[in-house]
């Protein structure tokens, strides 16, 4: 099981990648999805140096739907801010948010869903002290986005990918 | 004009409509922001929600109108929303450190950052380094 299957959700994704883009639940397509799902892991394993594990998948989908809620909610507010107030009022800035998420997969959902939700962009993490460099659209408050982003992202994000809850 | 099959129901028609037009508002608002935002990290925001809500709202306008049309389900243009999800991040990153990088290499005094004297990236290292010989290279426009 764990030779031919080493990452089995990587490669219950692939199939249902395959089935989707063929729009199909066909014997011939189910067989070659397979072959796929059971290739494509094994031989890109030596391109993924770390190994990456899921836990808890109600905090998963927790947080896909916090997501998903704060996605359309800074959608209103940017076009807002775009339709209806000057540009001079903006109070764009860069704010440093100290991170104590170490695993690799984590900090990469973490850009993702950052990135992902309009207002904000990712600059790169501070080597030395570890610390998140974020662009802000419009700046109220540092302490709410430190404190949205420690709890809303990072704590389930480090309950599900890292070894023990601090 | 495309007229609309027979066989749509037309609640259905008029959820299709809606979201479609609702998803056209976006973008608009989207790339007005790109046109209206006087700089460079404040233009990067606008196009972020036409990527998400705005494409958000197509897609799923395309798999209610296609799942009624050939009904059966067509959930494909999930597919479309996870590929969104994992590139348009990579992109908006690697354009801000850009403009970060550059802004830094040319000595311009990066707008958004505040009193802080302490930078607040990393990338002045890399970037102060090679400023010296960097200063004759013409600066893009960027109206501040």
């Amino acid at each position: 099981m764990t030779r031919w299957l080493p990452s089995p959700l990587l490669s219950l994704a692939l199939l249902l990648l395959w089935l989707m883009l063929n729009q199909t639940l066909e014997p011939a397509h189910l067989l070659l999805g397979a072959a796929l799902a059971i290739a494509a892991p094994l031989l890109t394993a030596p391109l993924r140096p770390f190994k990456a594990r899921i836990r808890r998948p109600g905090a998963v989908l927790r947080l896909f739907c916090w997501s998903f809620l704060e996605i359309i909610r800074s959608c209103f507010n940017v076009s807002r801010i775009i339709l209806f107030s000057k540009a001079d009022n903006l109070n764009s800035q860069f704010i440093k948010i100290p991170l104590s998420l170490q695993d690799p997969t984590g900090l990469a959902v973490l850009s993702c869903l950052i990135n992902c939700t309009p207002g904000t962009v990712w600059v790169e993490i501070l080597q030395d002290t570890h610390e998140l460099s974020l662009h802000v659209f419009d700046l109220h408050d540092e302490n709410w986005w430190i404190d949205t982003i420690k709890h809303r992202y990072e704590s389930p994000l480090m309950t599900i990918f890292e070894q023990e809850v601090p | 004009m495309m007229q609309i099959p027979a066989d749509i129901p037309a609640w259905l028609a008029i959820i299709v409509a809606l979201l479609l037009i609702c998803g056209s508002l976006i973008t608009l608002v989207g790339t007005l922001g790109l046109l209206r935002l006087p700089h460079f990290y404040q233009r990067i925001h606008g196009p972020a929600i036409t990527i998400t809500f705005g494409a958000g709202c197509f897609l799923l306008a395309s798999m209610l109108y296609f799942t009624a049309l050939q009904e059966r389900p067509v959930i494909h243009e999930l597919l479309i929303t996870a590929f969104i999800m994992l590139t348009a991040p990579v992109t908006a990153m690697l354009l801000m450190r850009t403009a970060v990088y550059r802004d830094l290499r040319n000595g311009r005094r990066i707008a958004d950052m505040a009193t802080d004297p302490q930078p607040v990236t990393g990338l002045s290292a890399t970037a102060g380094a090679k400023s010296s010989g960097l200063m004759e290279e013409p600066r893009d426009r960027n109206p501040e």
